[in-house]
């Protein structure tokens, strides 16, 4: 039986208090086995991005457990959360959130410096179809460029999880597939686990398992027997 | 209704609150400082002229040796007196318990049967004196305070050579003595010169003037000529022994008291610009750099359909509201700053009452100043951010073109990591931005550097004054001026090493229009206890024609070596001398001019004369030494050096000198103000980057490096910047502290420059450790979803 990389009970996000309290996760149980691509789905404000970012240790539950392999997140000081994100995750935002003063190489070094067993920036940078750019500024890139720069950066950590919010939110079809192939491929390649958060529900036929989120909770999960690659994938 | 625009700027204000009030309080800062300045300089002049006229202040003063009761009446008649006041004055010497050295003195008469008609006294307690008990007197509240003594005590006071018993019945205070300074002596000291007030008739068997008076005091009437009436006064007293009428201006205490109030006037009108000038442009460039960062929302309104004057007005509304908030708090500040530091001045003046007096001048000028550099800050970037089309508010932003700064920089990559890249290129791709930052903590460094360098200008002036122009131990003064025998008998007391002869002769000192009431200095050849030196302080030979006139002196006077100046003396025969000016010397303590003895003697045609003499002691022997001078009839006062020094170090730090550690103060405000803005905002632009940053696993201090090794670099930079500016700065502030009475050189000292680093660097510590807090608490998911 293969181990899950996460494993979460209960997990509940409150924003604010008393009247005015938002409660974005309202005790979510779930299980996100090694080496799968999950994609979760869901309208604006399901809670799926609140659950992404505290797995990702980027925010912490209000209730609830977070288990990253037998590790207990929510229990974790802001110390060992940093700890977390630099050995184990990788994100790739929406917007790329690139390091506008460092070039396409320099950007990705950035995680290289500091990771534990990083691969070279070079062969991240191939891997996502660079090597003719690494000497660029990310002013000198197109959007779907600066993406992949953004998910080299990521990878090049060998992240146990990449986590990719709206990935291909700010790009057109082709440039899209693009990237989600290259998702794929450090799935295939690195054995990463893979979430991606969106809104296209199209794009729920490239994973292995799909989390419909609705009001804070699952609504359903769905095991696809098929997957399609991203360029079966209808944009 | 409110629209929502408006609703949109009260939240932007609130929300931006924190910077808001950073900003704000350094205009804040520099206006209160403005407003302060002149508020303390109008309330003084108030208050001094309303004193002066209460008590009937004389207008002009005329000494004379002694003159018939019966000419009073002439002196009244001249064209131009409203009215004339006849007295008595004369010498003292108090003798008090525990003092070695006896206290000099002046003793004025006060009319028999009726209130004086001018020169009143304000009685502060006790009761006035009974005319028919010659034995009753009235002391100098200062001089009554500094010993201890009060109405009921007696005193003993040696007159014209006849020691008395007398009884204070009164103590009191007059716009005549806000200050006093014992004969040859420049520093006001409340201890060592006291004054009595006692009935006319007492005091002129004292003096033998019964019938007669030695000084008169006229008042004149609106619109008098004064230079006529002191001619008038002159022609009638001159057969008596007139020495000559002075005007008000010329009252040694009011003399004193306008060079303490012009200084503060000087710093008032030389320094709070220079602080504001900082303030406004530090605005500028803040101002410049928030609309800057909400160039996005600018295009968003403007896709929305609202027009460039719209979108302006509302901005323009955000700035002026932070300017005009800063400037109304500064005006608040200025208020309140004045008003405490008024009362710290009244007391120093000894002024009975306060007139508060505010300038509105000062509220127009610091207001106006704040407005109209705010406005070209926000103006001169909206500029550039209408230019932008709605559409880019719409789109993902462009991240910020670095290619260029790549190409400058291969030979740095070797051995810099990424986030030290992130720095570099930081700095060089808008080195517009940086110098901006870096010019405002330059300008902190510089009024950093100048106030401290003042510190030790001040420094500079007791040192050079009591260690190396003066290196006696005790200056003695004569009754009159005496035979060189004198000397001779003082260089045979036990225990003095060293007596060198001085001679002060009191002279006007003209030239052309430009005129000085002051002495002329009579040294010994070779003297070595009190010297005259040159700017690198070398003795300056006295030459056996010419006149050695001090760097203030020549100032006033506008003349140079090799020029005639006109000595009007003003004792014995009171010539009209020429004497050419030979050199110019260094002097930080009043205005001298220095001749030889010998030389000013000739040219008085009064051979062998000293006024008084410098004496080296043995301090085992001193007390024997004081007692003996006491009991010389010649001595009419022996002055310390050591407390003389005490006495000008007083001054310095309570009277108008005393406003440099307000300044310095403010100094420092301003310059952790311009450090912090610099940190805010860099922080402010950044913050997404940081955010991304911590996100992808950087801990918290190396996300800060990225960030403050930014302003590391901006603030280390700024500090020889600002040392060159301070360097040139400190020429003008020193200038705005100095008087007649004392100049403060700008001197350069490394330490200065050392110690103003330190105050920068560690504004910039202190700041960078406020924003790394921010940093640090900052939410990673918020600042992710912000777009920049």
């Amino acid at each position: 039986m293969t181990r899950n990389t996460f494993s979460t009970k209960g997990l509940t996000k409150v924003y604010g208090e008393g009247r005015s309290a938002v409660h974005a996760l309202r005790g979510v149980d779930l299980d996100i086995p090694e080496g799968e691509i999950v994609v979760l789905l869901g309208p604006s404000g399901s809670g799926k991005s609140t659950l992404l970012n505290i797995i990702g240790g980027l925010d912490r539950a209000t209730d609830g457990t977070a288990l990253f392999h037998d590790q207990n997140l929510s229990e974790m000081s802001d110390r060992e959360l940093t700890r977390y994100r630099r050995d184990h995750v990788g994100f790739v935002f929406q917007f790329y959130n690139l390091m506008p003063s460092l070039t396409a190489r320099e950007n990705v070094e950035l995680v290289t410096e500091i990771a534990r067993d990083p691969m070279d920036s070079d062969e991240a940078l191939a891997m996502v179809g660079l090597r003719e750019r690494v000497d660029h500024f990310p002013a000198q890139l197109s959007g779907g460029e600066q993406q992949r720069v953004a998910i080299a950066r990521a990878v090049a950590k060998n992240p146990t999880v990449l986590f990719c919010d709206e990935p291909t939110g700010a790009l057109d079809s082709t440039t899209g597939r693009s990237v989600l192939n290259v998702l794929k491929d450090v799935n295939e390649k690195l054995g990463a686990t893979v979430l991606i958060v969106t809104h296209a529900a199209s794009q729920a036929a490239m994973a292995d398992r799909v989390i419909h989120f609705a009001d804070g909770g699952i609504r359903k999960v769905v095991l696809n027997e098929k997957k399609l690659t991203p360029e079966e994938i209808e944009w | 209704m409110v629209s929502p625009l408006d609703h949109k700027l009260l939240r932007d204000l609130w929300r931006m609150k924190g910077q808001a009030m950073a900003i704000g309080m350094v205009i804040a800062v520099g206006v209160g400082m403005l407003v302060m300045m002149t508020g303390l300089v109008t309330s003084l002049n108030e208050t001094r002229a309303a004193y002066y006229e209460r008590y009937r202040l004389a207008d002009v003063f005329a000494p004379v040796t002694r003159a018939p009761d019966r000419l009073a009446g002439r002196l009244a008649a001249i064209d131009g007196v409203r009215s004339v006041e006849a007295r008595v004055i004369g010498g003292a010497l108090i003798d008090l318990d525990g003092i070695d050295l006896p206290v000099q003195a002046q003793a004025v008469s006060l009319p028999d049967l009726r209130n004086p008609r001018l020169n009143g006294v304000f009685l502060t307690d006790g009761r006035m004196i009974d005319r028919d008990r010659t034995d009753e007197i009235l002391l100098l509240q200062s001089f009554a305070m500094a010993h201890g003594l009060r109405p009921g005590d007696r005193i003993q006071a040696t007159m014209n050579g006849a020691r008395r018993g007398f009884r204070i019945v009164g103590l009191a205070q007059s716009p005549e003595f806000l200050y006093t300074t014992a004969p040859g002596e420049l520093i006001p000291d409340d201890a060592r010169f006291g004054v009595i007030w006692m009935s006319r008739s007492a005091l002129a068997a004292a003096y033998d003037m019964e019938g007669a008076f030695n000084e008169a005091l006229l008042s004149l009437t609106r619109g008098a000529n004064p230079a006529a009436v002191q001619e008038a006064v002159d022609r009638i007293l001159i057969p008596y022994g007139g020495t000559g009428a002075y005007p008000l201006a010329d009252q040694t205490s009011n003399r004193f008291v306008s060079e303490e109030i012009s200084g503060l006037e000087a710093a008032a009108a030389g320094v709070p610009p220079v602080f504001l000038a900082v303030a406004a442009f530090l605005l500028y460039i803040v101002i410049n750099r928030m609309v800057q960062s909400e160039r996005e929302e600018i295009g968003l309104m403007k896709a929305f359909g609202y027009t460039n004057t719209e979108v302006g007005g509302h901005y323009f509304k955000l700035v002026m509201a932070i300017a005009i908030g800063g400037a109304l708090a500064g005006c608040l500040m200025g208020i309140a700053g004045g008003r405490a530091l008024i009362h710290i001045y009244i007391a120093y003046f000894k002024f009975p009452f306060l007139v508060f007096q505010l300038d509105p001048a000062s509220f127009v000028t610091g207001v106006s100043v704040s407005i109209l550099s705010a406005s070209v800050g926000g103006m001169l970037v909206l500029r550039s951010v209408f230019a932008l089309t709605p559409a880019t508010a719409m789109r993902a932003p462009a991240p910020a073109d670095y290619s260029r700064t790549g190409k400058m920089g291969r030979a740095l990559n070797v051995w810099l990591d990424q986030p030290s890249r992130m720095v570099v290129r930081r700095i060089t791709r808008q080195p517009g931005r940086m110098a901006g930052a870096m010019i405002g903590i330059a300008c902190g460094m510089a009024l950093c550097v100048s106030m401290i360098t003042i510190y030790a200008g001040f420094d500079r002036t007791i040192d050079l004054t009591f260690n190396v122009i003066d290196r006696s131990d005790v200056m003695v003064s004569f009754n009159q001026d005496v035979s060189e025998t004198a000397i001779f008998n003082l260089r045979r007391m036990e225990g003095v090493t060293l007596v060198e002869p001085v001679r002060h002769v009191p002279a006007i000192l003209r030239n052309g229009r430009n005129s000085h009431r002051g002495v002329v200095t009579g040294l010994a050849p070779d003297a070595r206890l009190n010297r005259a030196l040159d700017n690198d302080l070398a003795e300056i030979p006295l030459q056996k024609t010419g006149i050695a006139l001090s760097t203030a002196l020549a100032d006033i006077l506008k003349i140079r070596p090799g020029d005639m100046l006109t000595v009007d003396v003003r004792t014995g025969r009171q010539p009209v001398l020429q004497i050419p000016v030979t050199a110019v010397a260094q002097s930080l303590l009043g205005a001298p001019a220095y001749m030889d003895l010998a030389a000013l003697n000739r040219v008085l045609r009064e051979p062998n004369r000293v006024s008084g003499a410098y004496l080296s002691i043995d301090q085992v022997h001193a007390s024997a030494i004081y007692t003996k001078l006491q009991d010389m009839p010649t001595v009419a006062g022996v002055g310390l050096k050591s407390q003389a020094e005490v006495a000008f170090q007083t001054l310095m730090n309570t009277g108008a000198g005393a406003i440099r550690y307000v300044m310095g103060a403010i100094a420092f405000v301003i310059t952790f103000g311009i450090v912090y803005n610099a940190a805010r905002i860099a922080y402010a632009e950044r913050s997404r980057d940081l955010a991304s940053l911590r996100v992808i696993g950087f801990t918290r201090a190396e996300t800060a490096f990225v960030l403050l090794g930014e302003l590391a670099i901006v603030t280390l930079v700024a500090l020889p910047l600002g040392g060159v500016l301070g360097y040139y700065l400190s020429f003008s502030i020193a200038a705005g502290f100095s008087s007649e009475l004392y100049q403060i050189p700008a001197i350069f000292d490394p330490a200065s420059y050392g110690f103003a680093a330190m105050v920068v660097i560690g504004a910039a510590v202190g700041s960078g450790w406020l924003v790394k807090r921010d940093i640090d608490r900052a939410e990673l998911v918020s600042a992710l979803k912000t777009r920049e």
